[in-house]
């Protein structure tokens, strides 16, 4: 899976997180990531981060995330809604979302 | 005994409350993926939904998740995410007869058994929110094992009436007609949302109302209507107190082989033993009223 436009999910609030992607132009895959809580929980929000998008199979594009103090759990949901509306994918797999 | 008193929505887009209704402690939490959540943030529900739902924090909550339409381009996914992440109850908006329900039984079933998760496991709930739907309240109570109650939904409803939420005279037919369907369905049968929370003393006699007529709960849209309503559903301690009376007379008659019970002069009989029995279980579940 690449990412092929831009597209955005989540919010600033607290809680919660906003993930942006975009195409990459040399085709390879870079996550920048910033949290307010990245001292005591950066760690864990990486292993989510890397681990969501492994099971995407995503491949390229440019993932931003900032993260407002969110559940793992909402990592994963803005993470995948925000991949799989920059790579136009309507067709939902579960064992990937898992 | 299953509390059903409330029933909280929180919309399924808001991370921030999904993320921390469960200290609320409401009886169950109703994650809403169709009328709280715009068109354009569908899929973000749907899938943050997905996520909260196995997340440990809600365990010991009863998680209802309730699905756009299955005639809608988003039911369906909804219902997907919903079982597979195991939630307890779905609720089907828009309910106006049995076949609304069949047809969400039978997605259901396949759902559970694609993802490998027990036939049967997955409750629903029908919400009722038509003219339609009202009329054919007794055979949607009846038309599957895995319902778990139905719902009145007051908005839709009363538009679909041609009428406006009032006093609740413009409800009391529907809401007669859902709670005798439950009844006779042996579900359990709950209220529409109360859409002001800052008016408390309307909140609470609409809730000294719908537990008089004999619902189990009410839909709720503010954490803060929770432990109004929870305390409203306890029996004082009066009621108590006669309840133990009760019982107690009832025990000496046996005893004494004595076929009729008598109470400070009154007669006994085992409908008021029933309701003294059902009040003692009711206090040992939700407490005394405060």
């Amino acid at each position: 899976m690449k990412i092929i436009k831009q597209a955005i999910a989540g919010t600033l609030e607290s809680s919660d997180l906003q993930v942006k992607v975009s195409p990459s132009p040399d085709d390879t895959l870079e996550i920048i990531l910033s949290s307010e809580v990245i001292k005591q929980f950066g760690q864990q929000i990486r292993r989510v981060v890397d681990e969501t998008l492994s099971k995407l199979q995503l491949t390229a594009g440019i993932i931003i995330i900032e993260d407002k103090g969110a559940l793992d759990c909402a990592i994963r949901a803005r993470l995948q809604t925000a991949v799989l509306r920059g790579a136009q994918c309507e067709e939902l797999n579960w064992e990937q979302l898992s | 005994m299953t509390l059903r008193r409330s029933m909280l929505f929180l919309p399924g887009a808001n991370a921030a409350m999904l993320s921390t209704a469960f200290v609320y402690k409401p009886d169950s939490i109703m994650f809403d993926l169709e009328d709280a959540v715009s068109l354009r943030e569908k899929d973000a529900a749907r899938l943050l939904v997905f996520h909260a739902l196995q997340n440990p924090m809600y365990r010991g909550i009863e998680t209802v998740v309730r699905i756009n339409p299955l005639s809608t381009p988003f039911g369906l996914k909804d219902l997907e995410a919903a079982v597979r992440a195991g939630v307890d109850v779905v609720r089907l908006p828009k309910t106006d007869s049995a076949a609304d329900v069949h047809q969400l039984e039978a997605e259901v079933e396949r759902i559970e058994r694609a993802a490998g998760r027990e036939v049967g496991s997955t409750r629903l709930m029908a919400a009722i929110e038509s003219a339609s739907g009202v009329i054919n309240a007794v055979s949607i109570a009846t038309s599957s094992p895995r319902l778990i109650g139905i719902a009145l939904a007051g908005f839709d409803y009363v538009m679909d009436m041609q009428t406006e939420r009032g006093d609740g005279t413009e409800l009391f037919y529907a809401r007669c007609a859902v709670l005798h369907a439950a009844r006779a369905a042996g579900i359990d049968a709950f209220d529409v949302v109360y859409p002001d929370v800052n008016d408390e003393a309307g909140f609470l006699k609409e809730v000294e109302l719908i537990r008089r007529l004999g619902f189990n709960g009410k839909s709720l849209i503010n954490p803060r209507q929770i432990e109004l309503l929870h305390q409203a559903y306890a029996p004082s301690k009066e009621d108590v107190d006669y309840a133990r009376r009760v019982i107690a007379a009832a025990e000496a008659a046996e005893r004494d082989g004595l076929g009729v019970i008598a109470l400070n002069g009154k007669m006994i009989d085992a409908p008021i033993v029933n309701h003294a029995r059902r009040t003692l279980q009711r206090a040992d579940a939700t407490g005394i009223r405060q």
